[in-house]
C-alpha cells in the first residue's frame, strides 16, 4: 500500500540490517551469585520468541539484566540491541532505543497519573532520539487510542499509575503502556500470570496488534503454553540453569507441556 | 566554587569593618553586637515614634531574661549574638560584574528553573541588573505602579512594616504582638527588639483582593533583611492570598533568620498564605548555610474565619518553624500543608499547632517530609481543644519519605484534648522510594534524577496542588533539583 513503508520494511530481510538482538554468551550474577551461565540467542525483526523454563531457571534475571536493572551484574559476554552496545547504555537509553519490559508485577507510583508519567516518559525517549515533544493534544490522542484498544477507560489513565489496579488492570494497562511507547523489541515477563481467560485474551490480541510487525519484535517469557495460544510464537527456547538447552518451533511448547521441563532439560 | 567563596569573602570584610561605636544617625552600620543602643539605633533610622521604639526596648529586656529554645529535634552550635551585625541597610552585598562571576553550580539551578538572564542578574546580585530587571521582569516601573493604584481603589494596604508604622500607628498599633505576643519565644522576641523590615497588608472588609500579594514585588525594590516581621490583617469578609519567598537560591550572608508573621482573620475573612523557602542549605559537607527560626501565627479571631498555610521548604541549614492558628471563631478553619526536603546535613523541625477554642473550628494538617542524605527531618504538631470547644474536628496526615540509608524522619505528634466531643484522627506513614519504583520509571524513559523528581513530586501532590499555579510549577521543579545526586 504504500511503497515507501515497504522499503523501510525490506531490511527485515537477512543480512540486510543486523539482528534485532544478538546475546553472546552472557553470563550474569545477582549478589555474587551466578544465575545466567553463557547464554546466547538471537532475535530478528518481525519474530516473536518465547523463553519457557522451570522455576529458578533464570528467567527474570535475564529480563532484569537486558533491562539494566541495578545489582544485576553483566561478567562476561556481550549484547547488541539494533546494532548498539545494549550493557553501554543506562536503563532509560535502552528505553529510549526502543526496549520495553513488561513487569510480571507492575509497580505502583502513587500521586502520579498514568498520563503524566506517560508523557514524560515518552518525551524523555523523544529528546534522546533527538525527536521534538508531543504536544499534550497529540498524546492524549494516543493514549486514548492505546486505552479504547485495550478497552480501559480513560479515568484510569488521568489515576496514579497502578495504585488500586487489579491484577489485570495492571498487565492490561502495562500493555497500553507499550503501545503508547511503541517500543521496537518488547520483553514480556510473565505477563500471562494472574490473568483469566478473557484477559489473556485481550492481553494476546494486544500484543499481536502492537508489537506483530515486520519491524518489531518479541520475546515472551513465561511458564505456561496458554498465552502461546493467543500469541504464536517463531520460535521457542527452553532456559535451565542459566543457559538456553533447547531450541525449536511453536511444536516445542506443546511438547514441554506434555512432557515436562525436567524431560527436556536433562 | 571559588568565584562564590571570593565573593562571600568579600562581604565577609565589608561586616567585619570596624565602625567603632556610634549613634550617629548618618551610620550605615548599627553597631556590632546586641545592646539597648543597637535598639534605639534601629528604632531611629527608621523614623519611628515613641511607643514603637518602648515596645522594641521591652521585648529587647524580656529577652535578655530568656534561654534559647532546646526542645527541637536540632543541632544548632551556640550563636553568640554579639558577635553580629543587627542593622545594615542596604545590605552590602559585592556587586559582581556579570554572570560569569557567578557559582556555575547557581547559575545551573537557575537555568533549570527557566529563570530569565536579567532576572538571574538580579538574584546573583550582578552591578547595574537592578533597574533593567526590573524593566524587564514587571515591564517598568510603571506595571508596579499600576499594581499600586489597583491595590489602592480597592482600599488595600500593602506597604512596609515600616511605612505602616508610620503611615497607619493606629492600625499596626492594634494588631502588632497581639498574635505572637512580644513574650512568645526566644526568637520571637529578639525579632520584636531587632526587626528591621517586614510587611504590612490591609485587606478592608467586604474586600476581595484584587490580586495575588507578593513580597516578591517589594524584595525587587529594597533587601528585606534577616529579621523580616510581617502582618496581616484580613478584615471581616475579606480574602487574600499572599505568595512569600523564591524558589531561586539567593545570596546571602546573614547566617541567623528569624522573622515573626502574624495574620489576624476576622468574620468570614480568609487567608491563604503561601511560603517556598529555598535560603542556602550549606554546601554538601554541612558548611555555612541559614539557620531559619521563624515564628508564624495566625489567629482565626472571627466566626467562619479561615486561614491556609501553605509550605515548601527545601533551604536553610536548619529550620524551626510551626506555622500555627488559633481557631477562636466559632466554626473557623486552620489547614496546615506542608512540604519540607532536607538533603545532604541539613536539619528541619517544622510542623504546626492547630488550637481550637471555638466552637465546632476545624483543621487539617497534611505533612509530607523528605529525607535524603544524612539529614534529618521532624515532624512536630500539635493539636489542642479547648474544654469549652464542642464538636472540634481535626484530621492529620504525616508521611515521610527516606532516600537512602543515612537520613532520619521523625514525627512528634502532641494531641491535648480536653473536650469529649472532639474528634481528633492522626495518620502517619513512613516509607523509602522503592528500587522497583526507579527502575520501573526508568525502564519507561526517564533518567534517575527525572525518576526521583517524578516520584517526590507524587508524594507531595496533596500538598503542591494547593499552592497557586505558576509557584506550583517552580516548586515541583525545585523539589526535584533539591534532590538531585542523593540516589545511587
Amino acid at each position: 500500500m504504500f511503497i515507501t513503508a515497504g522499503i523501510i520494511w525490506m531490511p527485515a530481510c537477512p543480512g540486510m540490517l543486523p539482528d534485532m538482538l544478538k546475546i553472546e554468551n552472557l553470563h550474569a550474577t545477582v549478589a555474587d551469585k551466578e544465575i545466567l551461565k553463557g547464554l546466547s540467542l538471537e532475535i530478528n525483526a518481525g519474530e516473536i520468541h518465547a523463553i519457557m523454563g522451570p522455576n529458578g531457571a533464570g528467567k527474570s534475571t535475564l529480563t532484569y539484566t537486558l533491562g539494566g536493572r541495578p545489582g544485576y551484574e553483566v561478567t562476561s559476554g556481550t549484547a547488541t540491541f539494533d546494532g548498539r552496545d545494549l550493557f553501554d547504555m543506562a536503563p532509560n537509553e535502552r528505553a529510549a532505543a526502543g526496549l520495553f519490559l513488561g513487569f510480571q508485577y507492575p509497580v505502583e507510583i502513587p500521586g502520579v497519573s498514568n498520563v503524566q508519567f506517560l508523557r514524560e516518559a515518552l518525551n524523555a525517549q523523544r529528546k534522546w532520539r533527538g525527536e521534538e515533544p508531543l504536544s499534550g493534544g497529540d498524546f492524549l490522542k494516543r493514549a486514548r487510542t492505546q486505552a479504547d484498544a485495550m478497552g480501559m477507560h480513560m479515568d484510569m489513565m488521568k489515576r496514579p499509575v497502578n495504585v488500586g489496579f487489579s491484577g489485570g488492570e495492571k498487565k492490561r494497562n502495562e500493555m497500553v503502556q507499550m503501545g503508547i511507547l511503541d517500543p521496537k523489541l518488547a520483553i514480556l515477563d510473565e505477563t500471562d500470570s494472574g490473568l483469566d481467560i478473557d484477559a489473556l485474551r485481550v492481553v494476546g490480541d494486544g500484543i499481536n496488534r502492537i508489537m506483530r510487525k515486520p519491524d518489531k519484535a518479541v520475546l515472551l517469557i513465561t511458564h505456561y503454553q496458554r498465552l502461546l495460544d493467543y500469541v504464536q510464537p517463531d520460535f521457542v527456547h527452553v532456559l535451565a540453569a542459566g543457559r538456553i538447552v533447547k531450541s525449536g518451533g511453536p511444536e516445542l511448547a506443546l511438547e514441554l507441556e506434555r512432557e515436562g521441563y525436567a524431560e527436556i532439560a536433562a | 566554587m571559588t568565584k562564590n567563596a571570593e565573593a562571600v569573602a568579600a562581604a565577609n570584610k565589608v561586616s567585619d569593618y570596624e565602625w567603632g561605636f556610634s549613634s550617629d544617625i548618618e551610620q550605615e552600620f548599627a553597631p556590632k553586637g546586641l545592646s539597648e543602643d543597637t535598639v534605639r539605633f534601629i528604632s531611629a533610622k527608621k523614623n519611628e515614634p515613641e511607643w514603637m521604639l518602648e515596645w522594641r526596648l521591652k521585648a529587647y529586656r524580656h529577652w535578655l531574661t530568656m534561654e534559647t529554645p532546646e526542645w527541637a529535634k536540632l543541632n544548632v552550635p551556640p550563636i553568640d549574638y554579639q558577635d553580629a551585625y543587627y542593622y545594615a541597610a542596604p545590605k552590602p552585598k559585592k556587586l559582581l560584574e556579570s554572570l560569569d562571576e557567578v557559582d556555575p553550580e547557581i547559575l545551573r539551578v537557575y537555568e533549570k528553573l527557566g529563570i530569565p538572564l536579567e532576572e538571574q542578574k538580579v538574584l546573583a546580585g550582578v552591578e547595574g541588573a537592578r533597574r533593567v530587571a526590573v524593566d524587564a521582569v514587571f515591564d517598568s516601573v510603571s506595571v508596579a505602579t499600576t499594581f499600586r493604584k489597583e491595590l489602592e481603589a480597592a482600599g488595600v494596604i500593602f506597604r512596609s512594616i515600616s511605612e505602616a508604622i508610620r503611615e497607619y500607628p493606629e492600625l499596626v498599633k492594634k494588631w502588632l504582638g497581639k498574635v505572637v505576643p512580644m513574650h512568645d519565644n526566644y526568637f520571637a522576641t529578639l525579632n520584636c527588639a531587632v526587626f528591621s523590615d517586614g510587611t504590612f497588608v490591609y485587606i478592608p472588609e467586604g474586600v476581595r483582593c484584587p490580586m495575588e500579594l507578593s513580597t516578591y514585588f517589594r524584595i525587587n525594590a529594597e533587601n528585606t533583611g534577616q529579621f523580616e516581621r510581617t502582618l496581616i490583617v484580613a478584615d471581616k469578609g475579606s480574602y487574600v492570598s499572599y505568595l512569600e519567598g523564591c524558589t531561586a537560591p539567593q545570596r546571602d550572608e546573614n547566617q541567623l533568620h528569624a522573622a515573626v508573621v502574624e495574620l489576624v482573620v476576622l468574620d468570614d475573612a480568609e487567608i491563604k498564605y503561601s511560603t517556598v523557602q529555598n535560603w542556602y542549605p550549606g554546601d554538601a559537607e554541612g558548611k555555612g548555610g541559614i539557620y531559619n527560626f521563624v515564628t508564624k501565627r495566625a489567629l482565626c479571631q472571627g466566626k467562619n474565619s479561615k486561614v491556609s498555610w501553605t509550605q515548601v521548604e527545601t533551604g536553610s541549614a536548619v529550620t524551626w518553624k510551626y506555622p500555627s492558628c488559633v481557631l477562636n471563631g466559632e466554626n473557623s478553619v486552620g489547614e496546615f500543608y506542608s512540604v519540607a526536603v532536607t538533603n545532604n546535613y541539613q536539619q528541619a523541625d517544622t510542623g504546626t499547632k492547630m488550637i481550637h477554642n471555638g466552637k465546632n473550628s476545624r483543621s487539617t494538617i497534611v505533612s509530607k517530609g523528605i529525607s535524603a542524605g544524612k539529614s534529618s527531618g521532624t515532624y512536630r504538631g500539635l493539636v489542642k481543644v479547648a474544654a469549652n470547644a464542642d464538636h472540634v474536628r481535626n484530621f492529620t496526615q504525616c508521611d515521610s519519605l527516606l532516600l537512602g540509608d543515612q537520613c532520619g524522619a521523625h514525627t512528634v505528634p502532641y494531641i491535648e484534648v480536653k473536650n469529649p466531643t472532639a474528634q481528633i484522627e492522626h495518620e502517619a506513614t513512613t516509607s523509602k522510594i522503592s528500587d522497583d519504583q526507579l527502575f520501573y520509571a526508568m525502564q519507561r524513559g526517564l533518567d534517575q534524577e527525572q525518576s526521583v523528581a517524578l516520584i517526590v513530586n507524587g508524594f507531595a501532590k496533596e500538598v503542591l496542588q494547593q499552592l497557586p499555579m505558576e509557584f506550583a510549577v517552580e516548586a515541583q521543579k525545585l523539589l526535584g533539583i533539591s534532590l538531585e545526586g542523593s540516589v545511587g
